[in-house]
């Protein structure tokens, strides 16, 4: 159960992360920072959110995710747009943004680590285990979010759109798409959904100003070995590595387990850049 | 006759589907001004691209005085002494133009480059500019600096990838003068649209259409060949 | 001639502001000095030669642990464990290089990234040897350079002045030679140079040689003039920081390194007195830098008035 709430997770991060770079080809180093800054403004609307938990966090499911793609929208159009999409450019910008989103949070929220009450608090009893029922329901909303979204790129006409720009940026501009548009909504969509996975998170963990690093690594992961840009890629190799990951830590510390993964991305990245499992979706 | 100094057997390159060049057999001779013409996309530059080891073939084999190259990355033919200029002009654009030819002559190891690229540039008609920075340019003269950049690589084969593309008339018969120079120390394999300037220059002419030879020989027998004048010259009429 | 009077005249100058400043900013000179070895090493890779890398903290840890190790465990002296230093970052960046000079551009930087990681975790990992988090604190007896005590301030200074001014020189003479032509033809046009006869992979791993050995000189320096090694010097922020530094002060620019270093630290060191969350002014820079002086202090400099300048 761990590793596919952490599989769920990590694969709506990861898709963030790859829609980004599928569509626009901008490497959002800052993909963590919007995480986590799902994660701190869903404590932040919990707190003014009285009654039940249920009403709190709903209401953060909601206004999280919209603020953060807001600024992220912000931040393609003051910042991205102006550096013309330059691949090492942004990379700067967006370190850049990474450091001035945490250094906010802290500022905001201050360094310790905030609590978020989960929305409901039922166990489902199994004859062996139990299981919270919280989450169960965090798989099965991330499933349902990355549904959406995939019915969203294939089946209307926004979605296509992005495709579309994702093909041939000269040519959609010739036939009158606003790729300025389109790239704000991608990257306001990337980041959401970076949210989004950090409010079914919270729960679980909790927000803290530098809780991105480990999202923006392991997404960096998925994304490379699934090959980058490619989205069946990127759910497949979620999947995978969420569910090993708590294999991995079985055996290796924390630590070792990361060193491990992390060199072997990079020598995926050397060796074969495009994905270990190659198809394009 | 002159020995043959570069020579390509049975080379064959696809792109998906599509055999941009297949099975082209060539001899350069050593010494001759060697013309390749045909229409857009007959796989020229594809050609010389395997000849100089920009991209491998997937069949044939090269050779270079009697070696085989064919295996060889590109800067050893380099060194060797196949020097290429690109069709689309490729030069360091912020860089000064003594240094793009800098470049080239300590490439092989001169000695002493302010006199070696001074050379080259004279050849050029470009000494003046010595300073420039190479981006500034006039189109013209980026043109003429990669040849210059060719010559200071003093090469055994120099392939000129449609040089006067670009340059004004009067600026065509200095090159034309130019070229003729370099011969017979160097082979000049040339790559060339203006039908003016492959007559004037060339002892031999290869026509390329489709990825395959479709005739060599002298320009006089070039001229007069029927399906020459179908696949080539009549297409080139068609679109004027 | 001209360029040699001015680097000269910079040294100079900084001989003088020791003498002048108050001890709190000699000492920071000190610092600004080391720092801007290591982005000059930086710079020799980023700034001439385009290969923006993302992972130049690896280089900088292993000069600091290759030395701060040696002192530490095998009571080598502080000299030759300087020069150790610099070895071992350039033994780094040879490994990096051989594989990350595979990729280019955005991948060569996440490559890059990565392998910086696995460092600053396996620092942390081998907490045993390398004091993990906490770090190593060097003693003073193992911080004598040729009878110099790196405890006090004055003689630490004109170590770190003398390390940067043969770090200048050396890079003043490499950009100059024939070799430094080579930097700038990687970053300017691989392809053209590739059909010039030269070989890009080899060229740019020796310039990644050169660099690794400039920040493992540094980061060696740092450890044993500041007497600590600690695993956060192999953390991302000190891949960030050579590159802030050189974008500022204007890469490809043999000044630039230490006119960036300097403003840099004076403007982190004025901010953190006012605020916790000072790295803020990190972030801002960096998307300031790119969106509105690309080239840097010296770059723009050069570009409008000072065609010269090296
Ligand atoms: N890298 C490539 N990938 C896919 N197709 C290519 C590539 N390079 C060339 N082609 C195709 O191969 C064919 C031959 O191209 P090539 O550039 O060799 O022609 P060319 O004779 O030099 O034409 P031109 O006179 O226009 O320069 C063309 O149809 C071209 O579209
Ligand atoms: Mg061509």
């Amino acid at each position: 159960m761990e590793g596919l709430v952490k599989a769920a997770v990590l694969a709506l991060t990861a898709v963030g992360l790859s829609l980004v770079f599928g569509v626009m080809r901008v490497v959002n180093v800052a993909h963590g920072a919007f995480f986590m800054l799902g994660a701190v403004l869903a404590w932040t609307v919990a707190q003014y959110v009285p009654g039940d938990p249920m009403f709190g966090w709903f209401a953060a499911l909601l206004i999280a995710p919209a603020i953060v793609a807001a600024i992220a929208a912000t931040a393609d159009t003051f910042v991205l747009k102006r550096l013309n999409y330059d691949p090492e450019a942004t990379i700067v910008a967006t370190i850049g943004l990474l450091y001035i989103l945490e250094q906010a949070a802290l500022s905001l929220f201050g360094p310790d680590a905030k609590p978020v009450p989960a929305p409901f608090n039922i166990r489902l009893q199994l004859p062996w285990f139990g299981y919270s029922g919280y989450k169960i329901f965090v798989v099965f909303a991330a499933v349902a979010v990355l549904l959406a979204v995939w019915w969203f790129m294939t089946r209307t006409r926004a979605g296509l759109v992005m495709r579309a720009t994702q093909v041939d940026r000269q040519t959609a501009r010739a036939f009158g798409i606003n790729v300025d548009r389109v790239y704000a909504g991608v990257f306001a969509l990337g980041a959401g959904l970076a949210a989004i996975a950090a409010v079914l998170l919270v729960p679980i963990s909790q927000a803290h100003y530098l809780m991105g690093g480990d999202p923006l690594l392991l997404s960096f992961i998925v994304v490379i070995i699934g090959g980058l840009g490619s989205l069946r890629g990127t759910l497949v190799a979620a999947l995978i590595i969420g569910l090993s990951d708590g294999v991995i830590s079985m055996f290796w510390s924390p630590t070792l387990a990361k060193i491990i993964a992390t060199a072997a991305v990079a020598m995926v990245l050397v060796f074969r850049p495009q994905g270990l499992f190659g198809a394009r979706a | 006759m002159a020995a043959v100094i570069l020579s390509a057997k049975a080379l064959v390159r696809s792109f998906g589907g599509l055999r941009a060049v297949d099975g082209v057999d060539l001899d350069l001779l050593s010494g001759e001004i060697h013309a390749l013409i045909g229409p857009n996309g007959a796989g020229k530059t594809t050609f010389v691209s395997l000849l100089s080891g920009r991209i491998a073939p997937d069949q044939g084999q090269i050779t270079l005085a009697g070696e085989d190259i064919t295996r060889l990355p590109a800067h050893l033919r380099v060194r060797k002494g196949i020097a290429y200029t690109f069709q689309i002009t490729s030069i360091y654009p912020r860089l000064s133009v003594f240094d793009n030819v800098a470049l080239a002559a300590q490439a092989r190891g001169a000695g002493n480059l302010k006199a070696e690229v001074h050379a080259a540039l004279l050849r050029v008609g470009m000494a003046e500019l010595s300073n420039q920075e190479a981006a500034t340019l006039s189109y013209g003269h980026q043109r003429l600096l990669e040849v210059a950049m060719g010559l200071a690589l003093n090469p055994r084969v120099l392939i000129l990838d449609e040089p006067t593309q670009g340059l004004a008339s009067g600026e065509i018969a200095g090159f034309v003068a130019l070229v003729r120079s370099l011969v017979p120390q160097t082979t000049v394999l040339l790559i060339e649209h203006n039908m003016d300037v492959v007559m004037d220059l060339a002892q031999r002419i290869t026509v390329l259409n489709h990825g395959k030879v479709l005739a060599q020989g002298s320009p006089t027998e070039i001229r007069s060949n029927r399906a020459v004048q179908a696949a080539y010259l009549g297409v080139d009429h068609a679109e004027t | 001639m001209k360029i040699w009077i001015l680097h000269i005249a910079v040294l100079l100058a900084l001989v003088l502001a020791q003498l002048v400043l108050p001890p709190y900013h000699a000492n920071n000179l000190s610092r600004i000095l080391v720092l801007a070895v290591f982005a000059m090493g930086y710079n020799i890779s980023f700034g001439y030669a385009g290969l923006l890398s993302l992972g130049h903290a690896l280089l900088f840890a292993a000069g600091m642990y290759g030395a701060g190790m040696l002192v530490h465990h095998a009571g080598m002296p502080a000299l030759p464990a300087l020069i150790a230093g610099g070895l071992a970052g350039g033994a780094m960046a040879g490994l990096v290089g051989l594989l990350a000079l595979r990729t280019a551009g955005v991948s060569f930087m996440i490559v890059t990234l990565m392998f910086a990681q696995v460092g600053f975790l396996s620092i942390l990992y081998f907490n045993g040897v390398t004091g993990g988090d906490e770090g190593i604190a060097l003693t003073g007896p193992q911080r004598q350079i040729l009878g110099l005590d790196m405890t006090q301030d004055t003689p630490r200074f004109w170590v770190a002045l003398i390390l940067f001014a043969i770090a200048l020189l050396v890079k003043l003479a490499l950009v100059q030679s024939r070799f430094g032509r080579l930097m700038l033809a990687m970053r300017e046009n691989e392809e053209r140079s590739r059909m010039l006869g030269l070989n890009p992979f080899g060229i740019k791993l020796k310039i990644l040689v050169i660099s690794g050995v400039f920040s493992g000189v540094a980061g060696a320096a740092y450890a044993l003039l500041f007497g600590y090694l600690g695993g956060s010097f192999a953390s991302v922020q000190y891949s960030i920081l050579p590159m802030l530094y050189v974008l500022l002060g204007g890469a490809g620019t043999v000044l630039g390194p230490l006119l960036g270093a300097g403003l840099m630290f004076y403007l982190v060191d004025f901010t953190s007195g006012l605020t916790s969350a000072y790295l803020m002014v990190v972030g801002a820079a960096l998307v300031v830098l790119v969106l509105f002086a690309p080239k840097g202090i010296l770059g723009t400099l050069r570009e409008r008035w000072l065609p010269w300048l090296p």
